[in-house]
């Protein structure tokens, strides 16, 4: 198996005021090139501190972690992510935002003028171009979030990790980004890891749902394998069988076995 | 003015295309193709909102908008002057407003004469104030906004110097004059002393707030992103910290006004504070009505100047 992230054994606690906190622990997982892997649980279960393991922003407690064959020791630009609440620079514009990262990560071996094309491919590709000269307080939530989603792909990284991407934005909002992810993703054939609490985003976009057990000491309850074709289509999908079998059996994971107690 | 800028693009870069090898044509033709993008953008907003603007709003309308703006503060000034005025008739060594104008003019018919060292034109006065609060503040400047960013860097130099700063900040800093005439011996740096002082306080502590607000969103962009410390600190410590730095100016500068009148009062000279002083020992009233104005005017067009610098660095809520 080409596995392009390794995660062996890997715990992870916190030192409180409380005392020690231990948030992960006994986490396996092997994700493959090209694979596209969510990650759910009820909220607190550390599925965001396994998504800053990954990207590096966090060192383990215990464990192993390795990408690309080589450990894990801090944050790189092959391994982009896509914040939640966009993370835009406020004081540059939405293609010197873009252009930042593209800046970085090819100035070494390109021209300004390939510099520029890509950091333009980049908006183009989330339908931003329009909005390239706009601050980021210009436009809407969901437009921030695609040229943060535009940010990440332009840095053509290895692997792309994504925290609850669309989790603050609207419903129909979300839905719409989602399609345009799905395009972008079919297009780029890249390896994703996104965090999420919700059930159909989990199954429409991913081939495996990693499925988290409550915290404290949380691991990986179940693994569930989406074996739809790709790429999706939101509507034909609503009525496939196996669809609903997986969003069941989400369901059943989250809301029987792992129901949170007084929450 | 955008086609006067595209076309002397044209002409300076014109006898450079003829010679230019292929990779200096590329980048002559992304020069020329910026402004020819950014003509149409300028052109735009001038002329699409002038059309609709002018029927919907009437000449009524606009002149009501006008009135309801300006008869406010109008009316307060009106009612002071006239308070002003009736105090004035009856008091008999209080000056009225017409006999404060009257001096006023001939007091600015000629703000810049010299008649030897304690007596000059009022312009002259309110020069070597700004002066005087330029230097002090320069200074203070110069080292506040260094150390707030020490401060706010590293917590050991906070909790150094914080209890320090905490004992001194709440003195007035005319209790520094002495200690500035001591080492000085002049009273012209004596004063600048004391705005350096009053100044440097506000600059040290939200500099210090704005390095330790930087939101940790941008941290760790600049993690995952790997910039370059260069790169950490022009693009995303600087622009972050910048509208608390601006804040600190703006209450520096508003306290170092405050101060340089009376500091002055105490060490003479030349300068504003001096200046009421000195009129109040010729007796002349009036001249002192008008110090009050122009002191509070020179305040207000100082901490206009400082907040549209501030709004030019906001960048919207988020």
């Amino acid at each position: 198996m080409n596995a392009i992230v390794k995660v062996e054994n890997v715990g992870m606690t916190f030192d409180t005021k409380k005392g020690r906190f231990v948030a992960l622990q006994n986490v396996n997982l092997q994700i493959r090139q090209g694979e596209v892997v969510s990650l759910i649980g009820h909220s607190g279960c550390g599925k965001s501190t396994l998504l800053n393991l990954i990207a590096g922003l966090t060192l383990p407690s215990s464990g192993a972690m390795i990408c690309n064959g080589r450990e894990i020791a801090g944050p790189g630009p092959e391994r982009a992510v896509v914040f939640q609440n966009h993370s835009l620079l406020p004081w540059l514009t939405c293609f010197e935002n873009v252009h930042l990262a593209v800046e970085r990560v090819f100035g070494a071996k390109e021209g300004k003028d390939k510099l520029k094309a890509r950091t333009n491919a980049a908006l183009e590709m989330v339908h931003m171009s329009h909005a390239a000269q706009k601050m980021p307080h210009e436009i809407s939530g969901g437009m921030k979030q695609r040229i943060g989603i535009a940010r990440a792909f332009a840095m053509e990284p290895k692997i792309l990790l994504m925290d609850e991407p669309f989790g603050a934005l609207d419903a129909l909002t979300r839905a719409s980004l989602q399609d345009e992810l799905i395009g972008v993703m079919e297009k780029t054939g890249a390896t994703v890891v996104m965090v999420t609490h919700d059930v159909d985003e989990a199954v429409l976009l991913s081939d495996r749902v990693v499925m988290m057990t409550n915290g404290p000491a949380a691991t990986i309850g179940e693994i569930l394998e989406v074996k739809l074709a790709k790429p999706r289509d939101r509507l034909q999908l609503a009525h496939d069988p196996h669809f609903a079998e997986c969003r069941a059996a989400i369901l059943e994971f989250l809301y029987q076995k792992q129901m949170k107690k007084a929450a | 003015m955008s086609t006067a800028t595209l076309t002397s693009g044209l002409v300076t870069v014109g006898p450079d295309t003829q010679a230019a090898p292929d990779t200096r044509d590329e980048v002559i033709a992304a020069k020329q193709e910026a402004p020819m993008a950014a003509a149409p953008l300028t052109h735009a907003p001038a002329a699409e909102p002038a059309e609709p603007a002018e029927p919907s709003t009437s000449f009524g309308e606009r002149c009501g908008a006008f009135l309801r703006a300006v008869l406010p503060p109008l009316l307060g000034f009106a009612f002071i002057i006239g308070l002003w005025a009736l105090v004035a008739m009856k008091s008999s060594d209080f000056p009225g407003p017409a006999k404060t104008l009257d001096a006023a003019i001939t007091l600015f018919s000629d703000p810049f004469y010299q008649n030897g060292p304690n007596d000059q034109g009022i312009g002259w006065n309110i020069l070597s104030s700004l002066k005087r609060v330029a230097i002090g503040f320069g200074v203070a400047a110069l080292v506040g906004i260094p150390m707030g960013f020490i401060i706010g860097r590293f917590a050991f130099m906070n909790s150094m110097l914080e209890p320090i700063i905490s004992i001194l900040r709440p003195v007035s800093p005319l209790a520094w004059l002495p200690i500035g005439l001591m080492v000085f011996k002049a009273a012209d740096p004596a004063s600048t002393w004391t705005i350096f002082i009053c100044s440097i306080w506000p600059m040290i502590l939200n500099t210090a707030q704005g390095v330790q607000r930087v939101p940790q969103d941008y941290l760790n962009v600049a993690r995952v992103l790997n910039l370059s410390e260069f790169k950490i600190i022009t693009k995303i410590l600087f622009p972050s910290v910048l509208p608390y730095m601006l804040t600190g100016i703006r209450l520096s500068i508003g306290t170092a006004w405050l101060v340089i009148v009376a500091a002055e009062m105490l060490t003479g000279g030349v300068g504003i504070g001096f200046w009421v002083w000195d009129e109040w020992n010729n007796l002349k009233v009036e001249h002192i009505i008008i110090a009050i104005f122009v002191i509070g005017i020179v305040g207000l067009v100082l901490e206009q100047f400082l907040l549209l610098i501030a709004r030019r660095f906001s960048y919207g809520n988020n």
